[in-house]
């Protein structure tokens, strides 16, 4: 049931505030406590969704249940649609609005997409990999689903920190690139810690027999991030952007082919 | 046989990455790469040099090639690429490219 009341969580991804909206109150707990380490009350928003909740059949996409997400720049507005969610955001007034049920993988979805939206005329990437800290410098482990993120994530020592066993966010800074921590949690089904650290490196996932760190050509490490950029929109200037970032971070990070047994001594060779 | 001339499309972001040219296109978002000999060619597709004249200035002289098979690879070439709407082709020069 909804509430006249509207109540406002901030949830600070990645440096990048984005205020959540909604007069449910059921579903403002489910953000919070998906999103809990990320809340930021005291920043100043980038952008700004309203949720409207919805029972399931009252969702105005016109994308069925079992198509794929759909991106698309129209009339000045984002508009994203998959089955569960339609999402309209206006880039120029850093608002948007989503309708979807009360679960919440149709706000993780849209927080994807937009922070990916966000990033990308900032030099920054969200990369399908698992990342981790150890002795402050971040590690990045890039790979489809089944490449070992979750696994090499659980094989890190003790004292590393978890940013993520399934979406890293990697910003371009200053000094270099810094990975950040994020809620997007894979197999390991838990949130990422609300950390920050330098990017040290970016392994390139391959299981094998045996542990061993290969050098890897700038134009395949390209191939291979690219495969594993999150980006959603067919805009030309958008592809253009982040074609530009992972070039620059492919040339700017060491990228190497790490194959591993499932063993903790794996960790021995990356840091 | 009338000359051909070449031009990038303005819908691609490139980079050289060791000797290889990576071009996404930016329609969707497909990536290309061009080796050394292709890579000389797209750099060279300026819209208003004969692509004869480019294989011959910049393949020629810098590969140890048969002209004519130069040639006839490069007219492979830049027809492949203009399918994947990469390059522009055309009889006349093509001047919104300069």
């Amino acid at each position: 049931m909804g509430s006249a009341i509207a109540q406002d969580l901030l949830v600070e991804i990645g440096a990048m505030p984005v205020l959540v909206r909604t007069s449910n109150p059921e579903f403002h707990q489910i953000l919070h406590e998906r999103y809990g380490g990320f809340v930021n009350s005291s920043a100043q928003p980038v952008f700004e969704f309203e949720v409207e909740i919805v029972p399931p059949g009252g969702i105005p996409t016109a994308v069925g249940d079992d198509e794929d997400l759909s991106v698309r720049f129209e009339a000045g507005r984002w508009v994203l649609e998959r089955g569960d969610f339609h999402a309209e955001l206006d880039p120029s007034l850093r608002y948007g609005r989503i309708w979807q049920s009360a679960t919440p993988y149709a706000i993780d979805a849209a927080f994807r997409i937009v922070h990916s939206l966000l990033l990308a005329k900032q030099g920054g990437l969200l990369v399908h990999a698992a990342s981790v800290v150890c002795n402050g410098r971040a590690f990045l482990f890039a790979g489809v689903s089944g490449a070992g993120k979750t696994t090499i994530s659980r094989l890190a020592p003790q004292d590393a920190t978890l940013l993520t066993d399934e979406i890293s966010y990697l910003r371009r800074e200053a000094d270099g690139y810094v990975a950040y921590g994020t809620p997007f949690a894979g197999e390991l089904a838990r949130p990422g810690e609300n950390v920050r650290a330098p990017l040290a490196a970016l392994y390139l996932l391959a299981q094998g027999a045996e542990n061993r760190i290969e050098p890897v050509a700038d134009a395949d490490a390209l191939r291979a991030v690219l495969q594993c950029v999150l980006f959603f929109a067919h805009d030309s200037e958008l592809v253009g952007h982040v074609f530009d970032s992972a070039c620059h971070l492919v040339q700017h990070v060491p990228v190497r082919r790490l194959t591993f047994v499932p063993d903790p001594r794996v960790w021995e060779l990356i840091v | 046989m009338s000359p051909v001339y070449i031009a990038r499309t303005s819908e691609v972001a490139a980079r050289l990455l060791g000797r290889e040219m990576m071009i996404m296109s930016a329609r969707d978002s497909t990536l290309f790469s061009l080796n050394e000999t292709a890579t000389a060619i797209w750099q060279a597709a300026d819209g208003v040099t004969p692509l004869a004249e480019i294989v011959r200035q910049h393949v020629c002289v810098n590969f140890e090639v048969d002209p004519a098979a130069a040639l006839r690879d490069a007219e492979e070439l830049v027809e492949g690429l203009a399918k994947h709407g990469i390059l522009k082709l055309s009889d006349q020069p093509i001047m919104e490219a300069k």
